[in-house]
């Protein structure tokens, strides 16, 4: 039998549509937009004004703390202005935002596509490198990946797990990169091996990729200690904790981190990145990002520079169909609705997925009959329902009791729900509110 | 495309779920065990139905419609399962104005006066049920014989159940075994062929329901199993300590309302525990009254006192009663 999660999970509709089509290098924009804050942690501070003459691949804002991550020019040209602009999740964010003139790179980047397999890296010098390239986790959750490699004293990591999961129905990015960089991707893979001074790693991809499968599975056998795992499909598995208990068997304990456990997870597309920092000399500056929806002319995978407007992605894949009524940047569990189609790719911009008008709107909410679904779906053992009630009546400490916290927001409990109850957005509500109430009593 | 695009939060998809579809599918589950008492009991099985379920709309209707004044949402499937059930808890040969109160105490008491689907604490059928055996004692304790599909509704003959034979007997200080003898073996008892509840008296066509419901993932195998488990080792222990005294586990959970209300009543999403531990304390806790009701109380059959006072438990249950958590447990060593 294969390996899964074992507490809930829902299986929606697979809906890859884009599966089969190559990644194809979008066009470099008129425009870049890059914001200083793609990451979780403080926004990095900009090192170039207005006017400034910048190359690819050039650090136009540096990490301004311990949680926080460089940003690079993903085009070259001039400086237009630094302004504020509306970002994917609908705020104004700082954005550098750069004029392109022509494709010009900084020399010592490597841009040649032959394989390097040299592993001869010290450990410290990987990191340094991870640091510097401005790397962050691109399954979504952009937590910047040095801090990661750098174990806490007292901690020791014993696992690498590599997430090529991809549980978000529609979204083939990592699928794809599995199978046209399946090599970079495991000397990746072996780099954040060596920096974390583990001896074993292990690939976890869902039973519905098989090609991706046999592909690495045929590749790891020239690169000891790396495992590729088949897993049961099963929506939220690629959620970190859900990940180490499918692979390892292991439960990360609540409001712990997975070094707890001994673990250290790194998304496929993060791997990857890591093998052209470390061995290209190729700070994180483009991305593969799912352009896909079924009513979309041809759902495509497009390997994109930062910044580039999601509407060139939209017209890429064929322009955006008349009866379009929700546009979603990530997938359709996670992802968040754009309210503005001209935001730029970020480095956590896994896809972009449209739906159709009759596909966009919720359906008519309905008395909750107590079915006990939401506690059967959800991943962390929470009682949905309860911590939606709790939140309407503002009881903030049995909704922290509940353990609102433990929520991975993974939504589950919405999807399964027979009466269309809005658990998550209230979930998130008492989640703000019980954080603030949390942090206030640490101060 | 207009200017309007939809920003909702996520998830931007939703399963292919509803509230009717699961109160469907307990109708069509229920299915053949309406079959079955039809070919029992005849017209007066389809009287009981037809009254039962027409009442209960009705009366929905129209205490949403004026009282409430809300809008009618009788199309949820909701009323249709409570008037079927309470037809199913009833004998066939109940008089139609009876049936109607019934229906009026589970709509408008059982149901309406908490605040109408998923807001009240007992399973609405029972409340009816319970209500019209306290009131009409002698019509609500008539049990027609089944006498075949062609029985008319007026021209049933009268009987008692086998619970009611057992528990007269066992009274006049006669022996199990000596009782047993004028009641049908536990093969027709499977199929049915006994007086009771027009719903209640087929373990077959109740069994294929229980599968129905499992298959669609409509309820969890929970609370049936421990229920009628339950009942099963009660029963059975009794019976081990005194067979002369205490019937055979088989014969109680083939006789009365246990697998109707293992099945269909305390599955009841509502009026049930929302984890499988709950779930678990509360069958045992219906399976052990529903037993002391019958081998040391005053009425033969007690699985809907039972029901009711679980029910009332089910807030204190969910409150004691939490889902195992991620990351509670830390196995591994780690």
């Amino acid at each position: 039998m294969l390996k899964t999660f074992k507490k809930g999970g829902v299986h929606p509709a697979e809906n890859k549509l884009s599966a089969n089509a190559p990644i194809v290098t979008a066009e470099i924009p008129k425009t870049a937009t890059i914001p200083l804050g793609q990451h979780i942690g403080a926004p990095a501070s900009p090192i170039v004004k207005k006017g400034d003459q910048v190359k690819v691949g050039q650090v136009i804002a540096q990490s301004s703390g311990f949680v926080s991550a460089n940003i690079h020019s993903s085009v070259s040209g001039t400086v237009a202005k630094i302004d504020d602009i509306i970002d994917a999740t609908g705020f104004k964010k700082p954005c550098i935002i750069i004029t392109v003139e022509g494709d010009e790179w900084l020399e010592e980047i490597n841009r040649s596509s032959d394989i390097d397999k040299n592993l001869n890296h010290k450990s410290a010098d990987i990191i340094n490198k991870v640091k510097e390239a401005g790397i962050v986790g691109l399954g979504g959750a952009t937590f910047p990946s040095h801090i990661k490699l750098s174990v806490p004293p007292g901690k020791t990591a014993e696992v690498l797990l590599i997430n090529g999961v991809e549980c978000e129905p529609y979204l083939t990015a990592d699928h794809r990169l599995m199978l046209e960089k399946g090599e970079e991707m495991i000397i990746g893979t072996k780099l954040l091996m060596i920096a974390l001074g583990v001896s074993k790693g292990a690939i976890g991809i869902e039973n519905n990729k098989p090609d991706a499968i046999k592909h690495l599975q045929e590749i790891v056998k020239n690169y000891e200690g790396i495992e590729v795992v088949p897993l049961k499909v099963k929506y939220p598995q690629g959620g970190e904790k859900q990940l180490i208990k499918a692979v390892i068997n292991r439960e990360v304990p609540s409001g712990t981190l997975p070094i707890e456990v001994g673990a250290v997870v790194h998304n496929v597309g993060t791997a990857f990145a890591v093998y052209e920092a470390v061995q290209k000399n190729k700070p994180l500056l483009e991305r593969v990002v799912t352009v896909t929806g079924k009513s979309v002319s041809n759902p495509s995978n497009f390997m994109v520079r930062i910044g580039t407007p999601t509407t060139q992605l939209i017209e890429a894949a064929g322009g955006l169909p008349q009866d379009t009524g929700k546009v979603v940047s990530g997938g359709p569990m996670m992802g968040k609705a754009l309210s503005n189609l001209g935001v730029p790719i970020t480095k956590g911009s896994s896809g972009v997925l449209l739906f159709k008008k009759d596909e966009a709107s919720r359906r008519l909410i309905q008395p909750c009959i107590r079915c006990a679904k939401c506690v059967t779906v959800c991943p962390m053992g929470l009682e949905p329902y309860l911590l939606m009630n709790q939140t309407e009546m503002q009881n903030w400490e049995e909704v922290e009791n509940n353990r609102t916290m433990d929520c991975i927001e993974c939504g589950s409990c919405m999807y399964t729900c027979p009466a269309d109850r809005p658990l998550l957005d209230y979930i998130r509500l008492g989640k703000s509110t019980v954080g603030n109430i949390i942090r206030s009593r640490k101060q | 495309m207009d200017k309007l695009i939809n920003v909702s939060p996520s998830p931007h998809v939703a399963g292919d779920y509803s509230v009717k579809k699961i109160m469907y599918g307990v109708v069509l589950a229920l299915l053949p065990a309406l079959a079955a008492s039809i070919y029992y009991f005849g017209m007066g099985a389809i009287v009981v139905t037809l009254v039962a379920i027409a009442s209960c709309v009705i009366f929905e209707y129209l205490i949403q419609k004026f009282i409430i004044k809300t809008k009618p949402t009788i199309s949820d499937g909701s009323a249709i399962l409570t008037g079927l059930l309470l037809a199913f808890n009833v004998p066939s040969n109940l008089p139609i104005w009876i049936i109607v109160i019934g229906a009026l105490v589970s709509i408008g008491i059982g149901k309406m006066s908490f605040g109408g689907l998923g807001q009240n604490p007992f399973n609405p059928a029972l409340v009816g049920r319970v209500f019209l055996l306290i009131s009409f004692p002698v019509q609500m304790t008539s049990w027609p014989i089944p006498k075949g599909f062609n029985t008319g509704y007026a021209d049933a003959v009268t009987g008692a159940t086998p619970l009611a034979l057992m528990k007269e007997g066992l009274g006049n200080n006669e022996t199990v075994s000596n009782i047993m003898n004028s009641i049908p073996d536990h093969m027709q008892l499977f199929y049915g062929s006994m007086g009771g509840s027009m719903g209640e008296v087929c373990a077959l066509a109740l069994v294929l329901g229980f599968a129905y419901m499992l298959i669609r993932k409509i309820i969890t195998w929970h609370i049936p199993v421990f229920l009628v488990g339950t009942v099963f080792a009660f029963t059975g222990i009794l019976h081990l300590v005194n067979p002369e005294q205490f019937a055979d586990p088989l014969f109680h959970i083939l006789t009365g309302g246990v697998l109707l209300g293992a099945v269909f009543m305390a599955t009841d999403m509502v009026t049930s525990p929302m984890t499988p531990k709950g779930m678990a304390v509360f069958a045992i806790g219906i399976g052990v009254i529903t037993v002391l009701i019958r081998t040391f109380g005053a009425y033969p059959e007690g699985i809907s006192f039972a029901i009711l006072i679980m029910n009332a438990c089910v807030p204190i249950i969910n409150r004691y009663m939490k889902p195992k958590r991620f990351g509670e447990e830390v196995k591994n060593g780690k």
